[in-house]
């Protein structure tokens, strides 16, 4: 099976003396559902911040789809990025924008704006029942609301690989339901890896998934 | 709460970006105003050489008779020549003189000749010119009238030596402050910027709603200098008074001027916002 992310020696650090992750070997495969959880401050985040080229590997190797993490270019990294959807606990939606615009984003980037861009915007908000607010802008809208649309954009540009920090962290139970199926709905019809940083791994999901714990810098699969 | 939010949304977006927007206007604005005064006194002043010209000739002495042709081939300078007749002169001796002394006279009388040159000439010139003609034998005296060389001339020439200088200095502070309103842009735009970023945005498509606003900006700057030279044409108070001192001249070409001046606004702003994109602020 072909892998996705696959870390070698993988130290990461945001200062010169200080290690975050430490000489971490791993590997997730295509198609999987993978939930990465730790204690506050254990680098759960910043795993992630590496797999979308936040921050680069302090030491070792890091692969994400095929590319090389270290020293990557902008180029590359741009490009791995339009393959990619993140979704952020403080869900990071363009304010000045709708939120039919804020889910075309990922597809106004691959060029995608006319009438396909638009049917897929509609089926995404449709999926996150927020087709009624197409036309309002984010602080019109509740978080659970906002945590949805970061989710649709996400999910716009049929990304290989789905980020998601703590997607769910102080959301009401309805908005979590909805990211929880849709992200269980993105991995097992489209085959997309699904990677879940979070502090609790929710009961009752319909698909398989690895768990991933990190403790004192080391990375440890729990079975 | 919608509608509310929608229309409190819509005047803090439009009253900040007005503001923003005169920031910069205003800005292009003092470049392409100190680009065109200069322009126009640089084209008074071609007027009123021109003017000069017209009414310039040096005055040449000779013991023979000259051709046209003969002058021009001495310098490139000399546009035509003719005779100045002598007629006058001795008519005016008649009543003084015996016609016998008078015929002597107009034996012995040198030619006189007006050559008219191809443009106004610098006292330097007129010197160098005064050398070149005295160099031929049949040539005894040449009179440049260097020394009355037109003071409002001079100081014209130097007019437009202040506003050249005046406008180089404009346009480089100018630009700066430019400079510092779009890294304000870059800074106000920078939450939207990061986000686009993390969807894989290329800088240029990041960067598109500065320069966007940088194009905006610089034709409604252009526009605007158009509308104050309208103004200034349609009132007339400043071509009366060149008028007045025989200068004739446009001292806005709706065309060719419009189109130079919003070509330098497009330009400085699009350059400024590239610089900002790709230099961008280490603080930021």
């Amino acid at each position: 099976m072909d892998k996705v992310i696959i870390a070698q020696n993988l130290s990461l650090s945001y200062k010169e003396f200080e290690t975050i992750i430490s000489k971490a070997n791993f590997s997730i495969d295509a198609g999987s559902f993978v939930f990465i959880t730790g204690a506050s401050g254990s680098g759960k985040s910043t795993l992630l911040k590496a797999f979308y080229g936040a921050i680069e590997p302090k030491q070792g190797q890091l692969s994400v789809g095929g590319i090389k993490m270290n020293r990557i270019s902008t180029s590359k990294l741009n490009f791995l990025r339009r393959h990619i959807g993140i979704v952020f606990q403080d869900y990071k939606l363009i304010k000045e924008w709708t939120i039919e615009k804020n889910v075309m984003l990922p597809l106004i980037i691959s060029g995608y704006t006319g009438d396909v861009g638009g049917a897929q915007v509609q089926k995404l908000l449709g999926h996150v029942k927020l087709i009624h607010q197409a036309g309002k802008y984010p602080p019109e809208l509740s978080g659970g609301e906002q945590q949805r649309v970061a989710m649709a954009r996400a999910l716009a540009h049929n990304p290989i690989l789905i980020l998601a920090d703590e997607p769910t962290g102080n959301l009401d139970e309805y908005s979590a339901s909805v990211i929880w199926s849709l992200l269980e709905g993105a991995n097992a019809q489209l085959k997309t890896t699904v990677v879940v940083v979070t502090h609790h791994i929710p009961e009752g999901l319909n698909v398989p998934y690895l768990h991933y714990h990190i403790d004192a810098g080391n990375i440890n699969e729990i079975a | 709460m919608s509608l509310t939010y929608t229309i409190i949304l819509t005047r803090v977006i439009s009253m900040k970006s007005l503001k923003n927007h005169l920031s910069l206007i205003i800005a292009l604005f003092t470049v392409l105003a100190s680009v065109q005064i200069y322009v126009a006194v640089d084209r008074t002043i071609a007027a009123y050489e021109t003017r000069l010209k017209d009414d310039y000739s040096v005055i040449v002495v000779a013991n023979k008779g000259f051709i046209p042709a003969e002058f021009k081939s001495m310098s490139s300078m000399i546009e035509r020549s003719e005779p100045i007749s002598t007629t006058q002169v001795l008519e005016r001796l008649k009543g003084e003189m015996s016609q016998k002394n008078l015929d002597l006279l107009r034996l012995t009388l040198p030619k006189f000749y007006r050559i008219y040159l191809n443009r106004y000439p610098s006292p330097k010139e007129i010197n160098n010119l005064q050398h070149l003609l005295q160099r031929n034998s049949s040539i005894e005296r040449v009179e440049g009238f260097a020394q009355t060389h037109d003071t409002v001339y001079k100081l014209m020439l130097l007019f437009k030596n202040v506003v050249q200088i005046f406008s180089i200095a404009i346009a480089a502070v100018t630009s700066l402050l430019i400079l510092k309103e779009m890294r304000l842009w870059q800074f106000q735009h920078a939450e939207r910027m990061s986000i686009m970023a993390l969807f894989g945005a290329p800088v240029w498509l990041r960067s598109a709603v500065l320069f966007r606003l940088a194009i905006v900006d610089a034709i409604i700057a252009t526009f605007i200098l158009c509308l104050v030279f309208f103004v200034i044409d349609y009132y007339g108070f400043l071509v009366a008074q060149l008028k007045e001192i025989g200068i004739s001249v446009q001292l806005f070409n709706f065309v060719s001027d419009a189109l130079r001046s919003l070509a330098i606004a497009l330009g400085v702003s699009i350059a400024l916002t590239f610089m900002i994109v790709i230099f961008p602020n280490e603080e930021d």
